[in-house]
């Protein structure tokens, strides 16, 4: 089941723009070599999406047809498997990201009042991102920290036991004008 | 490597140990509350009182007593044991001059409490013990001499029929007997075979497998090293969900460490046997907790299951035979191999074998991982061991399985926990999640907060799964807006039963669980949601109009 891809070549406009994006950033360099540690390898398509989002922040469209061009993927192929998981984002993060675990141990200890105070306060639902970019709430599946819950990842930190009340001062110093 | 190099290591370790070993919990859990610092700060502090050649300060992974957690226990030589609990980055100085004979306000828990006394460890016998990022450790406590055994003393026959004997069953959640998957990859015809780990553990309240990776990742390499040897296989994969971040870093360091030592790759103790053991980073699907799904996600395509047969033992990943077990199963093995299938199989009940870890979270006492032996009464776990629902409430029922399984009432749970008791009762073992729930949960929002998890991860394929659990979420959500009739409810049960007979994978079929399992048990909480339909008939009763 090997795909090929229709128009990969010089002269194809969107694949000229991509490559002169690309050209211009180190990022891409870096992962041009992971891909080249997996030998372009078409079922490392997930390692080099982890570290894409890992030097890009999130995956957008141009970044995904860089890894099509140079896995030798079709873009639908690559674009379907970004979106198939929940860990990609296509969308930009905010400054701050605040993640609510939502496992059964933490929803049945109250994490679905810590989201909604967070949401009341950010005026975002769960998922979205501030208007002016600065915070990210987002709820996960399980962190498999169940044992202190209701946990909560603030900037990638996991916390333990968290209540509304804890939540929304964390989230108040980030809140604040700089 | 040889078995004697092996030994002499191990004795090395064994005789540089020191007085005193204070070991502090560094898993996901307890870093959380800055144990990493406060390891930090015990070394510190052994070094300024000048007791390091007395002390050792050890990073262990999980105690399993999370809930109490950070965690730091004190081993002294001549046997005594101590711990300590919710111990914070402050506390080291305390503990250290506690060491002098100094006093001590830290919290002081018992080794003895009935959380860790009712243990029976075999998966977890060295969780909290051994330094996981520190192969000697492993060495010290007799590790690798189950593969060196293996590899020298048995073959293929006599492996497998060790793991038949032991009645080892899959601790991935439907209990499909080890010995016959193992000797159905060993039999499948192909000159390349694989060898793959089930760490997508996504069942959210379960975190069995994240310990198990984190405190000890040795274990797993060396059942999956001898599960290769069983079954002709050369190369791995092991598969962890991106939200373990820490259990990746650890394998990647114990691979390290075991291809430096000869243990994995090429030629292991001498012998022509080669294993290669490759991490696979799973990205955040539940569905690939399902074994084709995950080979599908180890190919880099999209996590969607097939239907089997084939089975991955006959045509797995890139259509050779593969061998797929959960972590916890592949951690039960090299036991198996040291102590015998009889050993083995005297734990547990006649169709469950050996031990079962559990996470016991929710509402109840003592939160954290225990492993028990199987057929022990729920009751046991949930009162003595878990010390019953916190705040003066009452247990209202214990969940397991998550998405796939069911609540089991108060009332049985005198239920002995094993796979066949647990299926009667129209739950699942599951992979290890035990959530306790108390008088204060309702029912039908738990059935509504499963339901919708299974509408977002279902991932389409087959239409049951992907259009049935919407509609079965709306009439959830329905139901708990009070805007739902009899006729509603029972379209509602209609739906499940459509669902569980004709989807593809056992995400779709047992989705419903949780709606079948919670209106067995607690009709009533559903039925005083309902509202009277047109016809006026009274709310629940029989003979009302039939859904369409």
């Amino acid at each position: 089941m090997s795909a090929t891809l229709s128009h990969p070549n010089p002269g194809n406009a969107k694949y000229d723009r991509v490559m002169k994006v690309a050209a211009g950033d180190k990022r891409f360099k870096i992962l041009e070599v992971t891909m080249k540690k997996n030998q372009f390898r078409h079922d490392s398509l997930i390692e080099v999406l982890h570290k894409a989002q890992e030097l890009f922040g999130y995956l957008e469209d141009d970044l995904l047809r860089f890894v099509a061009y140079k896995l030798k993927l079709p873009p639908s192929r690559v674009y379907g498997v970004a979106t198939f998981y929940h860990f990609f984002s296509l969308k930009p993060q905010g400054k701050h990201t605040c993640v609510v675990c939502m496992g059964t141990a933490c929803y049945v200890k109250g994490a679905d009042k810590v989201v909604e105070a967070l949401q009341n306060k950010l005026k975002v639902k769960s998922g979205e991102t501030t208007p002016d970019g600065n915070v990210s709430l987002l709820t996960a599946r399980c962190i498999g920290a169940c044992g202190i819950a209701p946990a909560v990842t603030y900037d990638g930190q996991v916390s333990p036991k968290q209540t509304p009340e804890q939540a929304l001062e964390k989230i108040g110093q980030w809140l604040q004008p700089a | 490597m040889q078995l004697d190099e092996l030994k002499a290591i191990a004795e090395k370790k064994k005789a540089s140990a020191k007085k005193v070993c204070l070991r502090t919990c560094l898993s996901a859990g307890c870093i959380s509350s800055q144990s990493d610092v406060l390891h930090k700060n015990l070394a510190t502090e052994v070094k300024a009182a000048g007791l390091e050649n007395d002390v050792e300060v050890r990073r262990v992974g999980c105690m399993g007593f999370c809930g109490q957690g950070p965690l730091v226990g004190v081993d002294h030589k001549e046997g005594k044991e101590e711990l300590f609990e919710f111990v914070k980055p402050d506390d080291a100085k305390a503990i250290v001059s506690h060491l002098k004979g100094g006093a001590c306000d830290v919290q002081k828990g018992d080794p003895q409490h009935p959380f860790f006394a009712k243990q029976v460890k075999i998966v977890r016998a060295n969780g909290g013990i051994v330094d996981p990022e520190n192969i000697e450790d492993y060495l010290a406590i007799g590790g690798y001499q189950a593969l060196h055994h293996a590899l020298t003393e048995m073959n293929s026959e006599s492996i497998i029929d060790t793991i038949t004997k032991s009645g080892l069953r899959g601790r991935g959640g439907a209990g499909f007997p080890s010995g016959i998957k193992w000797g159905t990859v060993a039999k499948s015809p192909g000159a390349k075979k694989y060898v793959v780990c089930n760490g997508d553990e996504g069942d959210p309240g379960a975190f069995m497998d994240r310990s198990v990776l984190e405190s000890d990742p040795h274990l797993v390499l060396e059942g999956m090293a001898i599960a290769a040897h069983a079954v002709g296989a050369d190369q791995g994969f092991l598969y962890v969900r991106a939200e373990y971040p820490l259990a990746i870093s650890r394998l990647q360091i114990a691979i390290k460490q075991a291809k430096a030592l000869g243990l994995l790759g090429s030629g292991i103790f001498e012998t022509p046997f080669n294993f290669n053991v490759d991490i696979r980073i799973g990205a955040g699907a539940f569905v690939c907790g399902e074994e084709t799904a995950l080979l599908a996600s180890i190919e880099g395509e999209r996590g969607m299951p097939r239907p089997r047969p084939p089975f991955p033992a006959v045509k797995g990943l890139w259509g050779c035979p593969t061998l797929l077990n959960n972590v916890e199963t592949f951690a039960n093995i090299s036991a198996i191999i040291n102590k015998g299938a009889d050993w083995y199989a005297s734990f547990g009940t006649e169709k469950s074998k050996g031990t079962k870890v559990f996470a016991l979270t929710g509402k109840i006492k003592n939160n954290g991982l225990i492993e028990v032996p199987m057929g022990i009464p729920l009751r046991q776990i949930v009162e003595e061991m878990g010390g019953g629902a916190p705040d003066g409430h009452s247990v209202k029922s214990v969940q397991t399985g998550g998405p796939s399984g069911g609540c089991i009432p108060a009332e049985h749970l005198d239920t002995p926990v094993d796979y066949e008791s647990l299926g009667k009762l129209g739950s699942i073992m599951g992979s290890g999640g035990m959530v306790v729930m108390d008088d204060t949960t309702n029912m039908v929002e738990i059935a509504k907060f499963y339901m919708e998890f299974c509408m977002d991860e279902s991932c389409g394929k087959c239409i049951p799964c992907r259009a049935g659990t919407v509609q079965m979420f709306h009439l959830l959500e329905k139901i708990t807006q009070r805007k739902a009739t009899k006729r509603d409810l029972d379209k509602l049960e209609e739906l499940c039963d459509m669902v569980k007979n004709t989807s593809l994978c056992g995400l779709g079929q047992t989705a419903p669980n949780p709606i079948q399992s919670t209106l067995r048990f607690f009709r009533s909480e559903y039925e005083a949601l309902l509202q009277p339909d047109a016809t006026g008939a009274p709310v629940g009763a029989n003979g009302t109009a039939k859904a369409h």
